[in-house]
């Protein structure tokens, strides 16, 4: 049966029908709708799929190993930058080894559309020594799935899943499968203890698996070669085989990788049919370096290094055509009459409040910073608030707010979202109450995790509590209603804590204006229902 | 045959709604679709956009190319205005008239509209008028959608209103009618 899914829905579906037993995230763009399927999906509430959202991608690649060491599939998402968040547990995940299938799945950003960096997940795929799959469009997207759980289960492996968000939030008709059976408990049996003795046994195990990856890349399905008596070949990675496709149809010799790693032998063979190759990928030249190492320096190779290719930015049917030398096709030129439209924070919108109050305030010191974090609140930047003087990781308001305190800045303000703060800031605060840091830290709480759509935040109800068993003093725990009504109040507490030489916490409490909707809606429809 | 299709507007006006319909209409119909979204911080009031691709062939990219765009459907004047570039010199732009300003520097809406009318083929209108009008202030999309549908070609109107009753069938019957009314504005304004 056809089903018209994203790709985020297809790999969802995927991992149900393979016989998923769990699935563990924090939302990100463009991953969060892998998450949200399965959590709405009628099979995987009748089964009890695991699908509530975790505190962040560090304990959520932790749980979903944990699964895999009972015996059964577990499925991790992440945006790409969450791949640094999980660092840690991932690569030493490819060290001990799974048990049931694991698969990590990271929805690189390529334009940064909604993020930080471009950052691609096949380094780590890489760093880690596992093999990863890179889909080109919805159909193998869901397929892959189901593949790379056997294989991680036969190579006792974590597998890598990469996709990029034009993948993620395009919608294709995708051919769905059969449901299978969830793994039956079984916890592992192996040696998953990491000393370091038993650490460096597990990692030449991991080694000599290379080759069993390779060959499973060399025979893989997913990857093969078109030809077409061509000079010039073109490697094409995940959807930037559907670019050159786009423009070339079935006229150019084409390579197509979407399972790594890459084998030396078949880019060998490759390179030696083609006088030159084009290295078509969406994301960091991660292919391009790796064949320059197997071809010879002398070899012609293109791509975004030698800038055929954009160096930056996601690739477009336009930017593939270009590289490969097709002529640019008749268009009309930008409009005159446009202005950009960047986004911002909902009328009504709780933040707009803070921000005011904290504009107000702020005026009156001439040196002060604001250190942003994560979320809508990052909107705070852009006018009329101009509010923030960083935003750079999750968690990092309040670290560098109190580094520059630590260096004599003062005022040095953090604010940071609810969902950011059990992310990524409760350690950092923690830091801050035992260096007694003359910081001042807004847990702007809006009750959920606006930015992705409003999925639930781990810490609802917990703030005060969290902060106080952090070691905040009770009287510098401060909260208010974030209301134009309440603007008197505010600005006098914020006042009264920007003075405080030591860490206070003020919590601006009040729903999103989206979810309270949303919220109304559903009272109001129980309310019919029960008539 | 191929239809490209951009669908453009402000975060919150409800363009996704209008693919879904097409969506539906084209799975119905049993042609080829690729549908690429925009998801994330640009839905908070900023300019959204979906590349639409229709084909009775295999589709690969999710994007369209510059100068591919068969048709431009905009939710607002101004929005229809900034994927010129996409818009095949044969296309169709499809738009409101009625600009929405949430932004300090929006062009002064006289040149606008020059240069929107300067346009090979445009079909224009105040689509929440006509959808105040027809009795369904929150149709306005249905409107432009109507307004669309003869452009679209490669579904039929008839496929386009049969979409519309499925995709509402769950918010019950009088939502589909308002719907399916605006929707029929909407193709009566097109033929003018």
């Amino acid at each position: 049966m056809k089903q018209l899914l994203l790709g985020d829905e297809a790999i969802a579906l995927g991992a149900i029908n393979a016989g998923l037993s769990g699935v563990y995230a924090y939302p990100g763009t463009p991953s969060t709708e892998i998450t949200e399927f399965i959590q709405t999906n009628k099979v995987a509430r009748e089964r009890g799929i695991h699908s509530r959202w975790c505190t962040n991608e560090k304990t959520a690649m932790e749980a979903a190993l944990g699964m895999s060491y009972a015996g059964k599939r577990a499925l991790v998402c992440m945006k790409h930058v969450g791949m640094n968040v999980c660092a840690d547990a991932f690569v030493n995940s490819a060290i001990t080894g799974v048990n049931g299938g694991l698969i990590v799945l990271a929805a690189d950003d390529p334009s940064m559309h909604s993020s930080q960096n471009e950052q691609d997940s096949r380094f780590y795929g890489k760093f880690a020594l596992i093999p990863v799959f890179e889909p080109s469009n919805q159909q193998e997207a869901y397929d892959m799935v189901a593949s790379a759980f056997e294989m991680s289960e036969s190579l006792k492996v974590p597998v890598l899943l990469r996709i990029v968000t034009r993948l993620a939030h395009s919608r294709a008709a995708v051919e769905v499968g059969e449901l299978s059976a969830e793994n039956a408990l079984n916890p592992s049996t192996d040696q998953w203890v990491l000393l370091p003795g038993i650490a460096r046994k597990k990692y030449v195990d991991l080694l000599e698996k290379q080759e069993a990856f390779q060959k499973a890349s060399e025979t893989s399905a997913y990857n093969k070669k078109e030809s077409a008596g061509q000079k010039l070949g073109i490697v094409a990675c995940g959807i930037g085989y559907n670019y050159v496709k786009e423009n070339v149809g079935d006229n150019a010799d084409i390579l197509k990788v979407s399972q790594y790693p890459l084998s030396p032998k078949v880019i060998k063979a490759f390179a030696a049919e083609h006088e030159c190759i084009l290295v078509v990928e969406d994301g960091q030249p991660v292919v391009e370096e790796a064949i320059a190492g197997m071809v010879g320096a002398d070899y012609a190779i293109k791509g975004r290094l030698t800038g055929d290719l954009p160096r930056t930015g996601e690739l477009t049917p336009d930017s593939v055509a270009k590289a490969l030398g097709k002529p640019a096709g008749p268009a009309f030129d930008n409009a005159k009459n446009l202005a950009g439209r960047p986004p911002q924070l909902c009328q009504g919108c709780g933040h707009r409040d803070v921000y005011t109050a904290l504009n107000e305030v702020l005026a009156e010191y001439p040196d002060y910073r604001v250190f942003g974090d994560i979320g809508c609140y990052t909107l705070g930047a852009l006018p009329p608030f101009k509010a923030l003087s960083s935003c750079v990781d999750m968690g990092a308001s309040i670290t560098m707010a109190k580094g520059a305190a630590d260096a004599g800045l003062f005022p040095a303000v953090a604010i940071i979202g609810d969902s950011t703060f059990t992310h990524s800031g409760m350690t950092g605060l923690l830091d801050a109450v035992n260096d007694k840091s003359n910081i001042t830290v807004i847990i702007s709480d809006n009750l959920t995790t606006g930015m992705t759509g409003g999925q639930d935040s781990a810490g609802t109800n917990k703030f005060e509590a969290i902060c106080l068993g952090l070691g905040v003093e009770p009287e510098h725990v401060r909260v208010v209603v974030p209301l134009p009504k309440n603007m008197p109040e505010i600005t006098r507490i914020l006042k009264e804590e920007i003075e405080y030489n030591g860490v206070s916490v003020i919590i601006p409490r009040r729903e999103c204006i989206q979810t309270a909707a949303r919220h109304a809606r559903e009272r109001q429809k129980a309310k019919e229902a029960n008539k | 045959m191929k239809k490209d299709i951009i669908l453009c507007g402000v975060g919150g006006q409800g363009i996704l709604s209008i693919a879904t319909i097409i969506g539906e209409a084209a799975t119905e119909a049993g042609i080829n679709l690729k549908q690429a979204e925009v998801h994330g911080m640009s839905q908070r009031g900023g300019d959204v956009q979906s590349n639409l691709r229709l084909s009775t062939e295999n589709i690969y990219s999710d994007l369209i190319p510059q100068g591919g765009a068969d048709v431009v459907i905009s939710m607002e004047p101004m929005e229809a205005l900034r994927y010129l570039p996409y818009l095949a010199k044969t296309g169709t732009i499809v738009t409101s008239s009625k600009p929405f300003v949430n932004i300090p520097n929006y062009p002064d809406e006289a040149a606008l509209m020059a240069e929107l009318d300067s346009m090979p083929s445009v079909v224009k209108l105040d689509i929440e008028s006509v959808a105040k009008d027809a009795g369904n202030a929150r149709g306005a999309n249905m409107v432009l959608l109507g307004m669309a549908a003869p452009f679209i070609e490669i579904i039929t109107v008839e496929q386009l209103r049969k979409a519309i009753s499925v995709i509402f069938a769950r918010k019950g019957e009088a939502i589909v009618e308002a719907n399916l009314k605006a929707f029929d504005c909407g193709v009566e304004a097109s033929k003018k």
